[in-house]
């Protein structure tokens, strides 16, 4: 277990590297930063002056250690719009975006786990047949088209619920229908063929066949072999939840760390989307590290034979 | 002869009947209604697409100002503007026809690019084993491992937008599916006996990559690029109602829809027409991606 583990760790930080040397070497593609923040007409001298301040006529691996270390402590530097650093921007918006992608989390796991076990138990049934068409909207209808929609609906034509904004918890509700309903879908589709796939097994048919009821069949032999698979799904979901609200929080002029990313892209605030970037892939690794470390918890099998290889 | 003649067709009748209906129900299973229509839409985007200077009524930059918001036929509009106008006068219509050729443009471009690295990567860790596939292992679960529109949307704010580095940039979107299946199936391949067959005749590895294994493991990357397809639509069409996407002038299916958002109390057939477009054609691609599957690759299910 130990092994299992230290591997799983080793790969976590890899990732983490990984991202970095992505920010590093895409930033040093773009552009010569010197020519970026000052004009291409300034005087040679105040471009080396520039180079020097920054390390930038130090040698490039010198300048990738400095940029990592620097990187991984969380200074970006500032935002180059309103001169704070990058990182304070961003924590501060993680709280908003979490006020709607954890009840959508939860949307999704309390309606679209049932959904697909039930769809699942109950196969061809109207019920299953209904779920499925719901699931296939989920992966069809982009976010922004359900987004507004809803709006239509919900604020243009019946006039219940704000359209944008963030200044009360009515504020909040089309933003986590909108993230929940969607992640629902595709759960409940996902639910439901990992459950068939456990239903058609062997096991199944021995335990009924020795006369367990059908309801512990389920409770005891289905649903722990079918959340196998879902773990990793829902291990996606958890990692998202800051990065996958951009398209949604942008629609409802919600104030989270999505929208400051599209802000921050279409003005080209290196700064603060790195740091994003950088936060981000911080939370998928986490999730992926849990999910992983899950797996070893449901399926011996698996901690075992990594654990020998 | 009485008798033939009149019970020949009473027979005649009593088989044909359900060797008829059997025929329409084998038919049918082969070819199932839905899938029938998904095609249709398919073929119809196709003809719009490869049409769309021909098929769109006005230049889908003209405006006329005299026409401006005018809701579309039907819903009180006038007849030379089907799906209406937005607010500087310009032909839905004609901008939709234009967008969608777009959109299917980056998507199909953008499937290639994505199945042809993400194959090639994934022969390479099979053929050569050892570090190549470590790296490249290691690549796919980097790739897995972040949400590709936050990727996307990194590389955007570095290098600016320009059409070209954006279709390369939806390229890059799940070619680690086609490499994960093409190590897979190249590795299995390998141990069957026609690639071993092949290589005792002396064929070199571009031989036996492209003409033996290749056209083995095809049927499954076809599948994959039914989902690979609407994928890159949806990311493109999120990337644009964004503003990060497609630039003006030109324009593309999420482009409309985001431009539209500002006009939707006053004008929402500017977003519904893109966006009833958008879902069907997503939808109508993964009906016939599966029904392919189904067809061709029973395996993976």
């Amino acid at each position: 277990m130990l092994f299992f583990i230290t591997t799983r760790l080793a790969r976590a930080a890899l990732t983490i590297a990984f991202v970095v040397t992505f920010a590093f070497v895409v930033l040093r593609l773009s552009g010569d930063p010197a020519m970026l923040i000052l004009s291409v007409d300034a005087p040679p001298e105040a471009i080396e002056a520039f180079r020097r301040s920054w390390g930038l006529d130090r040698p490039i691996w010198e300048q990738y250690a400095a940029y990592a270390i620097k990187a991984l402590s969380g200074d970006f530097g500032n935002s180059m719009r309103d001169g704070r650093p990058a990182i304070e921007l961003v924590l501060e918006r993680v709280p908003m975006t979490l006020a709607i992608t954890l009840p959508a989390l939860l949307i999704k796991l309390f309606v679209g786990i049932p959904a697909g076990v039930f769809a699942a138990l109950h196969r061809n049934s109207m019920i299953d047949r209904l779920t499925m068409m719901v699931s296939v909207a989920g992966f069809t209808v982009p976010s922004f088209v359900l987004a507004l929609v809803l709006v239509l609906i919900f604020a243009v034509q019946l006039g219940w619920l704000p359209s944008g904004g963030s200044e009360s918890w009515q504020h909040a509700i089309l933003p986590i229908v909108t993230l929940g309903a969607a992640g629902a879908a595709v759960l409940a589709r996902f639910t439901r063929s990992a459950m068939l796939e456990v239903l058609g097994q062997p096991y199944i048919r021995t335990a009924s066949a020795k006369g367990v009821p059908w309801r512990r069949v389920i409770a005891d032999h289905a649903l722990p072999n079918a959340a196998i698979p879902t773990v990793t799904i829902i291990g996606f979901m958890i990692g998202s939840l800051i990065a996958g609200a951009v398209v949604v929080e942008s629609v409802f002029a919600w104030p989270g760390v999505g929208r400051l990313l599209v802000a921050a892209v279409s003005n080209r605030d290196l700064a603060v989307v790195q740091a994003i970037l950088l936060a981000i892939a911080l939370s998928m690794v986490a999730a992926n590290l849990v999910v992983d470390i899950a797996y070893g918890w449901l399926d011996p099998r698996l901690r075992r034979s990594r654990g020998h290889a | 002869m009485t008798d033939i003649t009149t019970s020949a067709p009473v027979q005649d009748h009593g088989s044909a009947e359900p060797q008829l209906r059997s025929r329409a129900a084998r038919f049918f299973e082969a070819w199932p209604p839905m899938t029938i229509a998904a095609l249709a839409w398919i073929g119809a985007m196709l003809v719009i697409a490869l049409g769309a200077d021909l098929l769109a009524p006005y230049s889908f930059t003209a405006f006329d100002l005299k026409a401006r918001l005018q809701p579309p036929l039907g819903f009180g509009g006038p007849l030379n503007h089907a799906l209406g106008t937005d607010e500087l006068g310009r032909d839905v219509l004609s901008r939709l026809i234009v967008s969608i050729r777009l959109s299917l443009l980056i998507a199909f471009f953008g499937t290639l690019i994505a199945a042809t690295l993400g194959t090639s990567l994934g022969i390479l860790a099979a053929h050569f084993r050892g570090r190549t596939e470590a790296v490249i292992l290691m690549l796919i679960d980097f790739q897995a491992s972040m949400p590709f529109m936050i990727i996307a949307l990194a590389v955007l704010a570095f290098f600016g937008n320009s059409l070209t580095l954006f279709v390369i940039l939806m390229g890059f979107h799940s070619w680690e599916r086609y490499a994960r299946i093409a190590r897979g199936l190249t590795l299995s391949a390998n141990e069957q006996g026609y690639a071993a067959a092949v290589r005792q005749l002396g064929a070199g590895s571009w031989r036996i990559y492209g003409r033996h294994v290749l056209p083995n493991i095809a049927s499954t990357l076809i599948v994959s690029m039914t989902l690979t397809f609407p994928e890159i639509i949806l990311l493109e069409s999120g990337l644009s109602f964004l503003g990060l996407g497609v630039q003006p002038p030109l324009t593309s299916l999420g482009n409309m829809v985001g431009y539209g958002r500002e006009y939707i109390t006053r004008a929402p057939w500017i977003l519904l027409a893109p966006s009833v477009v958008i879902v069907l054609t997503t939808l109508s691609i993964s009906i016939v991606g599966d029904w392919l599957r189904d067809r061709l690759d029973p395996t993976l299910r």
